[in-house]
């Protein structure tokens, strides 16, 4: 078997945009995942995939629309602006996953989700327009949207900033085929994921990126040029981890 | 859904305490300021903008961890 030549995605750089928008999407798709699993046992396949296609070509729409302005921003204003967003994205999965892992808030539970989802869905009265279940394809549709506009924000600003939106998509490719062929064979929620270790991990990347990102567009001079994104990592990695280890040593020892 | 509702998801995307999102935009605006004008091409610039938005998010899982035992 031929070996896939990674040059033509942009060579070992690609790696971590394709392993940060592989991660941050599936995160995203579980729970989209969920979602559509729910109507589609309750209210029927068909408007449950109606409703995800609808958003989908939506999705699709925007990114063609909308995609081809980003190349008349200018470079440094793109970095800058794009660093920040992640910066506050990133920012806001970590805050949480880390707060998650100390036990101050309660674990993302996709089985709980399913269960609330599922009995809402079936509660909810009969409507139906040209044979199409509406309330099961509006919430497939709704969860499509919104969960596919995070992953359209997560891959365009991964990959927008440094040229790499090819590997970035291909890891949002990636993600989806894996969640819905999972769906496909279990038909039940994703609930093995590991999901908060799954948003340590994608707050860290995003958060990285993000910083990294405001530094070129400042045109501020990084130690180890690209190389700063693993040492970046990691040093964010160690300061949640000492950060959550220290809020674990309080709540222990409090009254 | 209404407009209203698609605005909030997508500030939810990025703003969940708003006292992180200021903090870190208010840090973004000072320390761009400040060592854009003091550029001298230092490798300092960078590690220390990075020291400000860690310190920026432990204070502020700290204080929600102290605020959420209290309540």
């Amino acid at each position: 078997m031929a070996e896939f030549d990674w040059a033509i995605i942009g060579g070992a750089a690609a790696g971590p945009y394709f392993i940060a928008a592989f991660l941050a999407s599936l995160v995203e798709f579980v729970e989209a995942m969920t979602i559509i699993l729910a109507v589609g046992t309750t209210r029927g396949w068909r408007p449950a995939l109606l409703g995800a296609a609808t958003g989908a070509v939506l999705l699709i729409v925007l990114v063609v629309l909308l995609g081809p302005a980003l190349r008349l921003i200018p470079i440094a204003v793109l970095q800058l602006f794009i660093g920040v967003l992640l910066l506050l994205f990133g920012m806001r999965w970590l805050r949480k996953a880390m707060l998650r892992s100390c036990g101050v808030i309660a674990l993302h539970d996709e089985v709980q989700i399913f269960d609330e989802e599922t009995k809402q869905l079936r509660d909810a009265g009969a409507v139906s327009i040209a044979g199409v279940d509406v309330i099961g394809f509006i919430t497939t549709f709704k969860a499509t949207v919104l969960e596919g506009l995070e992953v359209v924000f997560i891959v365009i600003a991964i990959g927008a900033g440094g040229g790499m939106l090819l590997p970035a998509s291909l890891g949002a490719a990636a993600a989806l085929v894996l969640v819905v062929a999972l769906g496909l064979a279990l038909h039940r929620p994703l609930a093995r994921v590991p999901e908060n270790a799954l948003k340590f991990t994608v707050g860290i990347l995003i958060t990285t990126f993000g910083v990294f990102w405001i530094g070129e567009g400042l045109g501020l001079a990084w130690p180890g040029d690209d190389w700063a994104l693993l040492w970046l990592a990691l040093v964010i990695l160690a300061a949640s981890l000492a950060t959550v280890r220290r809020v674990q040593v309080r709540l222990a020892v409090a009254p | 859904m209404s407009f209203k509702a698609i605005i909030n998801e997508l500030f939810g995307l990025f703003v969940d305490d708003g006292s992180l999102a200021v903090n870190l935009l208010v840090w973004t605006v000072c320390a761009g300021a400040t060592l854009v004008l003091l550029a001298d091409g230092g490798v300092w610039q960078a590690p220390l903008m990075t020291a400000g938005y860690l310190a920026i998010l432990i204070e502020n899982v700290l204080r929600s961890a102290r605020e959420s035992k209290s309540s």
